[in-house]
């Protein structure tokens, strides 16, 4: 353990002498069950690029290397600078993404109205990272409005409205273009049941506006509908978007009444709900699920494509902060050490991705060390140390 | 009944042209003791009930309200391509004001739906949903008091879509200088008439850089003109999620279309959902038409089960924008209090009231 850590832990145990350690960590501590047995020489340890980004973003990947150092992971950070005011992505780091084929990253801020393209949507287009997945689920131990929620949503990242082609008619009129494909609504939904099927997930819903937008978002939903007959033991079902907003923030619950009369949306209760999305709604939904289950600044999330994968704060509102919260350091880390979870088992190395998550819960669980958006009033270097207190 | 329909056969055609060419772009004249007309839709399924328990409540509290009923016809009229009248829409231009219940829009082809052909024809440019959790309802909020005003007419429903190629399909998002400026100007005017501090344009400018920035351009310039309104500019990510976690943050909200569809669901969804949301669409020259935005609900019409709410409180709206503000304020306590006591209360918030009981107990509260 880091000898800064220590002293932290004895005062933490010294202070908080009313519970029982050893039935706190045996409630968090992962069952083992059959062993992992990896390769030989799967230790070895891999390279990861590694983007601060703008904001907050050098504070949480900071909080994520110490964390890396503190429990000697098998990975090291290759760090490059790339700020949201440049034109474009170095070349130096795409070569360098596409030789380690996993990065880790903060969130870029994009100048408003600026003339300048997106850096985050850049990336993702060069590398066709064409899928965006985040998980908002419930951590135990921080109360929210809404109980039981377990969702993925998975949002198709290339094309749709984000497809940048905009220009004027004529002064006044401005025309922007939503190109929906089959080619990219085939892969996100064979990506989509693809990811249900590994992880055991029951439902996989469309969230469309075919109403309104019959071609396209209609080609959308007859891609999914294609993919769906190929996974006979998944579960689909289509829901507008408008109602799905609604359904998730109001009543979760009446989801299991209403799966007889009208297209519905996720199961809240007992977890195991999927959303596949084009890329507007996608966002949207991300971002309400994400706040009904905690914030974003909790919710990891990551980019995958068929070569390479990013990963960083799942939902997108406040991944850069702001100006204040920079200053005071009260950034909240704790979505991108979930993320660097979800790396890791994404590398494989499943033992090192349970003892961070399980940290990272047991931390929030406790509730001492959370910061401002959870309801508490810690810096982001007071989680991470307990964080770094918390591994075992 | 008789007089009124021979009232409506002889009309008062001369005077109503007199009164439209006053030039008031928002509210509707006021015909100070004169008896306001106003039209008034039904609709299907449980409509008829709802619209006969707004009709009772503004009898009892004496609102200068004179209804004129029209119905949606069962045939096709060519000169509006829909089953609605081109006497409906030339009542509405006239009296300048509107009620419209739930329609189901009849399956089919050939003819347009019904929400289309009044947007279309009625130019309504702006979707206005005060939503204000109701004391007594209890949902997981209970601190919202918004309002979401959504461009209408174009954005991304503009409904122009075509294939490439195969497998390739193209839709277009139109954004105008006028249409944003439009709905601009009303968004802060509305907010100046309410009181409302604090007016918020929701955007995705970071991405659709021109389309988006254009909108916030037109918001900026109106913005100007109101320099006592507190202004300020929102990414959509960022609103879905303040909403969410804290819709107190929030006074006005402003929109282009398909944003404005889906905030105001979700704001409908804080609430308690869209059978206690009231909403209002404005149209060029000041016209309201105030509308419930739930279903129609076949499966309870004619059995005095539907909860009238929504309907009353878009009927509420529709009396703000008529600048009738004391009986506006006198029936929207009575609807909050006969809900916050609970004691009357129809099925759907969890009791077992008829709408009868319902209305009765709104009147007695008045």
């Amino acid at each position: 353990m880091a000898p800064r850590t220590l002293p932290i832990l004895k005062q933490l145990l010294s202070k908080s002498s009313s519970y029982n350690p050893n039935l706190i960590g045996s409630r968090f501590a992962a069952n083992r069950s059959v062993t992992y047995m990896p390769r030989p020489g799967d230790g070895a340890p891999r390279p990861v690029t590694l983007i601060p980004g703008d904001g907050i973003g050098p504070l949480v990947t900071g909080a994520v290397e110490q964390v890396m150092d503190a429990m000697h992971a098998p990975v090291y950070f290759e760090r490059y600078e790339v700020h949201g005011d440049m034109n474009k992505v170095p070349e130096e780091v795409m070569e360098s993404i596409r030789k380690n084929k996993v990065c880790l990253k903060g969130g870029l801020a994009t100048p408003m109205g600026g003339g300048v393209s997106s850096l985050n949507v850049q990336l993702r287009k060069e590398l066709d990272l064409f899928a965006s997945l985040v998980n908002c689920f419930n951590l135990p131990g921080l109360p929210t409005r809404h109980e039981n929620v377990d969702i993925v949503v998975i949002r198709e990242n290339t094309e749709g409205e984000y497809s940048g082609l905009e220009h004027e008619v004529v002064p006044g009129v401005v025309e922007s273009l939503k190109v929906i494909t089959k080619f990219c609504s085939e892969r996100i939904a064979k990506y989509a049941f693809e990811y249900a099927y590994l992880n055991n997930r029951k439902k996989v819903t469309a969230v469309h506006k075919a109403n309104i937008m019959k071609l396209a978002d209609g080609l959308f939903l007859e891609s999914c509908r294609e993919v769906a007959t190929k996974y006979p033991g998944i579960k689909y079902n289509e829901i507008i978007v408008d109602n799905c907003c609604m359904q998730l923030v109001s009543k979760p619950e009446q989801f299991d009444v209403m799966f007889k009369t009208l297209p519905t949306g996720f199961h809240l209760n007992g977890g195991n709900a999927e959303a596949v999305t084009p890329n507007l709604y996608g966002n949207l939904v991300a971002n309400t699920a994400a706040g009904i289950a905690g914030g974003t600044g909790v919710m990891p999330g990551g980019n995958v494509g068929a070569d390479h994968a990013v990963f960083e704060q799942g939902a997108s509102a406040g991944n850069v902060g702001h100006q204040k919260l920079v200053e005071q350091k009260k950034a909240n880390p704790v979505a991108l050490l979930l993320s660097s979870a979800m790396m890791l088992r994404h590398l494989q190395f499943p033992s090192f991705a349970d003892r961070l998550e399980t940290a990272v819960k047991r931390v929030i669980s406790e509730g001492k060390y959370r910061t401002k958006d959870l309801g508490g009033d810690s810096t982001t270097q007071e989680v991470v140390d307990a964080v770094i207190a918390a591994l075992d | 009944m008789g007089s009124q329909i021979l009232r409506r056969v002889l009309g008062s055609p001369n005077s109503s042209r007199v009164f439209s060419s006053f030039n008031r772009p928002f509210s509707s004249s006021d015909f100070s003791s004169n008896m306001i007309r106003a039209t008034l839709f039904p609709g299907d399924g449980i409509g008829p009930e709802i619209a006969e328990s707004v009709k009772q409540v503004f009898r009892v509290a004496e609102v200068p309200i004179e209804w004129e009923e029209h119905y949606v016809g069962d045939q096709m009229d060519p000169r509006t391509q829909s089953f609605l009248t081109w006497e409906s829409l030339e009542s509405v231009r006239r009296n300048r004001v509107g009620l419209k219940g739930p329609m189901a829009t009849p399956i089919g082809k050939g003819h347009r739906s019904l929400n289309l052909t009044l947007r279309k024809e009625l130019n309504l440019y702006a979707n206005v949903r005060p939503c204000y959790s109701l004391p007594g309802y209890k949902t997981r909020y209970d601190d919202v008091n918004l309002i979401t005003i959504r461009e209408n007419t174009e954005g991304e429903y503009s409904g122009l879509e075509h294939q490439v190629v195969r497998g390739v399909v193209e839709s277009l998002k139109i954004i105008t200088r006028q249409a944003s400026l439009r709905v601009a100007e009303y968004a802060f005017h509305y907010a100046k008439t309410h009181g409302r501090e604090r007016v918020s344009a929701i955007h995705k400018a970071n991405i659709m850089q021109k389309t988006d920035g254009l909108f916030l351009k037109c918001c900026r310039e109106v913005a100007e003109k109101y320099p006592e309104i507190v202004y300020e500019e929102v990414v959509i990510d960022n609103c879905c999620m303040m909403l969410v976690k804290n819709p107190a943050l929030f006074d006005v909200l402003v929109m282009p279309n398909l944003y404005g569809d889906i905030i105001s669901d979700l704001c409908a969804g804080l609430i308690g959902g869209l059978g206690l949301t009231p909403s209002c669409n404005i149209g060029e020259g000041g016209i309201a038409l105030a509308e419930a935005v739930h279903g129609s609900a076949p499966d309870i019409a004619g059995k005095n089960l539907a909860n009238p709410t929504a309907l009353m409180l878009s009927a509420v709206t529709m009396l703000r924008h008529l600048e009738l503000h004391d009986k506006a304020d006198r029936i929207q306590n009575g609807i909050l209090t006969t809900i916050a006591e609970g004691k009357y209360r129809t099925a759907d918030l969890g009791g077992n009231s008829t709408t009868t009981d319902f209305t009765k107990a709104i009147c007695d509260h008045l």
